[in-house]
């Protein structure tokens, strides 16, 4: 690498940064543009009876929705915690 | 059959009135009859991009409520005899635009113009909300910054939902990326982001890019669209894109820079 190749690096980061910080941002934003606007609710109940009966963590419930040209998919995913913790 | 055409933004300050104004009279210049509306209802500003800001008499908001006729309202361009200027009322009254009163306008409007150019105004309100319903294409214009061009993403997904066309289920408004205020000289620094990168992360149909120009400041101070000065390159990016639009064949430019030399570098963009 030449010095002008060093130079020309640290000079190219604010742009990819910037890039990169953006893909990040827009995808997430995409993911959740065409959810119902429910989900967040759903997800915080849901948390709330599993608790009575289990002891998980906060981010242990994740409510995915998913949409196609065909169907729409929910999908819950609850990790149960270790045997060994109880 | 008229085309409704919306200038879409989602940021302010990006230059969507600069690019309404250049891209209506590119359209006219072509020959074709055109129409420019200022949808920024209380913050009317169109009128002075186009120079014709003492010639308002009646506004947008009076022919919806049947106070003039949309023939005394629309401002005939002393340049161009195809081109038509509706300017925004100024009255702060949020509710003055009604989705109802707009497409009778526009219904009005389609059965003698070819072209319906729809200035929105930024943010996501009543006025940029019924500026984009009933469009046909979306010119959706992003500087490359973020938070431009996360705003572009956010316009494209209502865009996508809260159209006529999304409604009524028919096929989806034509977006297009319409790049402005940028410096080919920044991008090869690493300070900006590149015509690439945003393309990449938007997915957009790119139009044209329309540099960071002195012109542009020099063409609204005196009221002239920056498309009808030949000497600026972004009005030559104008040109170019009215030209794409009506489906000419022109290579993109103003993407690389230009090399110059010593003497260039000294006399910097016009």
């Amino acid at each position: 690498m030449s010095l002008l190749d060093y130079f020309k690096s640290s000079k190219s980061s604010s742009a990819s940064i910037a890039r990169e910080r953006l893909q990040i941002l827009v995808a997430h934003e995409r993911t959740s543009r065409n959810q119902p606007s429910y989900l967040p609710k759903l997800q915080a109940e849901l948390l709330a009876v599993v608790k009575k009966y289990v002891n998980v963590d906060e981010n242990a419930i994740s409510v995915n929705f998913e949409q196609d040209e065909e169907r729409e998919v929910l999908e819950l995913n609850i990790i149960l915690p270790d045997e060994t913790t109880h | 059959m008229a085309r409704i055409i919306v200038v879409t933004s989602g940021k302010g300050g990006v230059g969507k009135t600069t690019t309404s104004a250049s891209i209506a009279m590119g359209l006219a210049k072509k020959g074709h009859k055109t129409a420019v509306i200022d949808f920024d209802v209380g913050l009317r500003n169109l009128d002075l991009i186009m120079g014709c800001e003492r010639r308002v008499v009646y506004d947008f908001v009076n022919v919806i409520n049947g106070e003039a006729t949309l023939n005394q309202a629309l401002i005939k361009d002393k340049r161009c005899n195809q081109l038509f200027i509706l300017p925004a009322s100024q009255t702060r009254d949020k509710d003055a635009l009604t989705q109802e009163g707009v497409g009778k306008i526009l219904d009005e409007l389609a059965k003698d113009f070819k072209y319906i150019i729809c200035d929105s105004p930024a943010g996501i309100e009543r006025g940029a909300n019924l500026a984009m319903y009933f469009a046909d294409d979306a010119f959706v214009v992003t500087n490359p910054e973020i938070s431009s061009v996360r705003d572009s993403d956010r316009m494209l997904g209502i865009l996508a939902s809260k159209s006529r066309r999304a409604e009524n289920n028919e096929e989806a408004i034509k977006e297009y990326l319409l790049l402005s205020r940028y410096s080919p000289e920044r991008v090869s620094l690493g300070e900006m982001l590149s015509v690439e990168d945003i393309q990449d992360i938007l997915s957009l149909h790119l139009l044209g890019v329309i540099p960071e120009a002195k012109s542009v400041l020099n063409a609204s101070n005196s009221g002239t669209p920056v498309i009808l000065d030949k000497e600026s390159t972004a009005g030559q990016a104008y040109e170019d894109i009215v030209a794409r639009y009506l489906g000419e064949d022109r290579p993109h430019r103003f993407i690389n820079e230009e090399k110059k030399g010593l003497f260039g570098k000294l006399f910097r963009s016009k």
